[in-house]
């Protein structure tokens, strides 16, 4: 019996993929279409998704999980991005939708107004809050954001504003379910592109800067605080842009929005995603939430079942499927003797 | 050199608990000159570079930088003031290829009044500027070395990415904590004619150095610190004959072998 150990698998980079992360020599079609197909192939497999489903209890999933991808990329940029672990995502979410839901209500703006407005006006809020906790890294920054929705649901509950417990009844809804459906994903698409040219532009530099080494950006003359709090701008944004879409989808707004769910799900599916690579995490949310739904079906253990696939993802590709997908994609790999 | 002292560093205090790390440090520094802090281990050289730069508060003293008080300001708008500093332990970005390193002080409000918000004004966008540093501070252009990953570079490059990214910003002042560390015999030869050629170009320099040879080839004025207290001031020459500083040094007339 040879001895395994002598064996070693050797990886290459193809020869498209020259001198340096993000610098590619195309030359042929075939190399255009080597990178366009990953591409296309999501965005047409995302834009086909609404006419495939079944039932409109499915459709409706669709909408959801598109609110989990925004949140989701939130997530994966302030991680992965800036060295931001928020656990904050039922904080955006919770008051995109209070402000959309308010609006609709109170002052009668439809929600092409008011999903705009509640976008920025979330994000503002969002990141002022959060300001006074920029300094904080790591597992304190988690810890504190988490502290947001918790308090928030509370405050709303004690005081019986907003609502109260009730929440905020009888918000307009979309006039057509395939309306709601297509621009939630074209907005996960817009932000997807959007959010993956950021992070390679000078300021997405900047970010991944105070990530790596934030003493080094001070010292390069460049207010770590700033960079974070315009990062926290951009992720709180997302989510407060998902919130104020399930406000509507829902027709309602409740401190359920603050659930926790919002702010473990996107943490859940970028770890079997893959940090760090923005697809990853989308895709997550693409397989998790759904698993999530067809797991009702077993009533109490639902959460046993859950628990299990999430293990064996951990266990059986702790790298996340799409940073696997990704070196399978961009390498060759064969045995060589050591 | 101009005469004119360009930063004045008075009275600084600082303690770390009850270790006074810093004990009424004075010294002026002059425009366009390269000035030594040497020490012993723990003297306080790396802390007073913290303070003078805003990273450390300093419990009393003052800074003043061409006469306007910078005493306690943040990192960042000392170093957009045009004083800015290496750290002796190395801080590039590890996951950034090293050009891309220079793009983040480039990105800075002194580089863009000075650069236009390209980077690099006619120049081009930053990541041309980035090259063009790199070049001038000794990495080969038409190689693969720029766009390497910080993780995979020697710590000879690394060293000198750290003063690129000082120059990134074009500096008036850097403050160098021990470039040459770490570093062997040849690249220590390759590194001193850069370090002259900075202060041709009008750069004062403050250099916290350990090999002595080296520093008193480059440097006009040299200051000796001992348990965080400034034991004297004056030319490498003066410096290495005083007998405090080989009391401090080694507690024997050894200095002289280091030179």
């Amino acid at each position: 019996m040879t001895n395994i150990t002598e064996r070693r698998k050797e990886r290459l980079d193809r020869g498209i993929k020259v001198r340096t992360e993000g610098i590619y020599a195309i030359s042929s079609w075939e190399e255009v279409s080597y990178l366009l197909l990953p591409r296309l192939v999501l965005i047409l497999g995302l834009l086909i998704l609404p006419l495939v489903m079944p039932t409109l209890y499915w459709k409706r999933v669709i909408s959801i999980v598109s609110i989990y991808a925004l949140l989701t990329l939130g997530f994966d940029f302030l991680a992965n991005f800036v060295g931001l672990v928020s656990l904050g995502g039922a904080f955006f979410i919770g008051t995109g939708g209070y402000i959309a839901a308010i609006l609709n209500k109170s002052y009668g703006l439809t929600p092409a107004l008011t999903i705009p407005i509640a976008t920025l006006g979330g994000a503002v809020i969002c990141t002022l809050l959060l300001l006074p906790c920029l300094p904080l890294r790591g597992v304190y920054f988690a810890i504190v954001t988490l502290m947001y929705p918790l308090v928030l649901a509370r405050i709303i509950e004690a005081l019986n504003i907003l609502g109260g417990t009730d929440g905020i009844l009888g918000v307009a809804s979309f006039p057509s379910r395939w309306i709601e459906q297509y621009i939630i994903i074209l907005i996960v698409i817009i932000s997807l592109f959007g959010l993956r040219r950021l992070v390679n532009e000078d300021i997405g530099l900047v970010f991944r800067g105070v990530k790596d080494n934030d003493q080094a950006v001070r010292a390069s003359g460049l207010s770590i605080t700033l960079y974070k709090a315009i990062a926290v701008f951009i992720a709180s944004g997302l989510g407060s842009l998902g919130g104020a879409y399930l406000c509507h989808i829902y027709m309602w707004a409740g401190i359920s929005q603050f659930a926790l769910d919002f702010s473990i799900i996107p943490i859940a599916a970028t770890v079997i995603g893959g940090g760090g690579t923005l697809v990853g995490p989308l895709l997550g949310c693409f397989i998790l939430v759904p698993i999530s739904e067809i797991l009702r079906a077993f009533g109490a253990l639902r959460i046993v079942f859950y628990a299990l696939i999430l293990l064996m993802f951990i266990m059986l590709r702790s790298e996340g499927i799409m940073v696997y997908a990704q070196r399978k994609y961009h390498q060759f790999e064969r045995w060589v003797k050591v | 050199m101009s005469g004119e002292d360009i930063l004045q560093v008075t009275e600084i205090c600082k303690s770390f608990g009850g270790v006074q790390a810093l004990w009424k440090v004075s010294f002026n520094v002059e425009q366009g000159e390269v000035f030594g802090i040497i020490g012993p281990n723990g003297s306080g050289k790396t802390t007073l570079i913290n303070c003078i730069t805003g990273f450390i508060k300093m419990d009393s003293g003052k800074v003043l930088y061409r006469g306007k008080d910078i005493t306690n300001r943040s990192p960042n708008r000392i170093a957009n003031l045009g004083i800015t500093r290496t750290f002796q332990i190395m801080r590039p970005y590890y996951s950034l290829p090293a050009y891309k390193n220079l793009v983040i002080p480039l990105f800075s409000p002194r580089a863009k009044r000075t650069g236009g918000w390209r980077g690099g004004g006619k120049l081009g966008d930053r990541g041309t500027v980035s090259i063009d540093i790199l070049e001038e501070i000794g990495f080969e252009r038409d190689s693969f070395v720029p766009y390497k990953m910080a993780s995979s570079l020697p710590t000879g490059y690394l060293k000198r990415l750290e003063l690129a990214r000082c120059l990134a910003l074009r500096p008036d002042i850097i403050l160098c904590d021990e470039v040459f560390s770490g570093l062997s015999m040849s690249e220590i030869a390759s590194m001193v004619p850069l370090i002259e050629k900075l202060q041709m170009d009008g750069i004062t320099l403050v250099m916290i150095e350990h090999r002595l040879r080296e520093l008193f080839r480059v440097a006009n004025r040299v200051m000796v610190l001992n348990f965080g207290e400034k034991l004297t001031e004056g030319l490498p020459e003066e410096v290495i004959q005083d007998e405090k500083v080989k009391e401090a040094y080694l507690g024997s007339e050894k200095i002289l072998d280091f030179i």
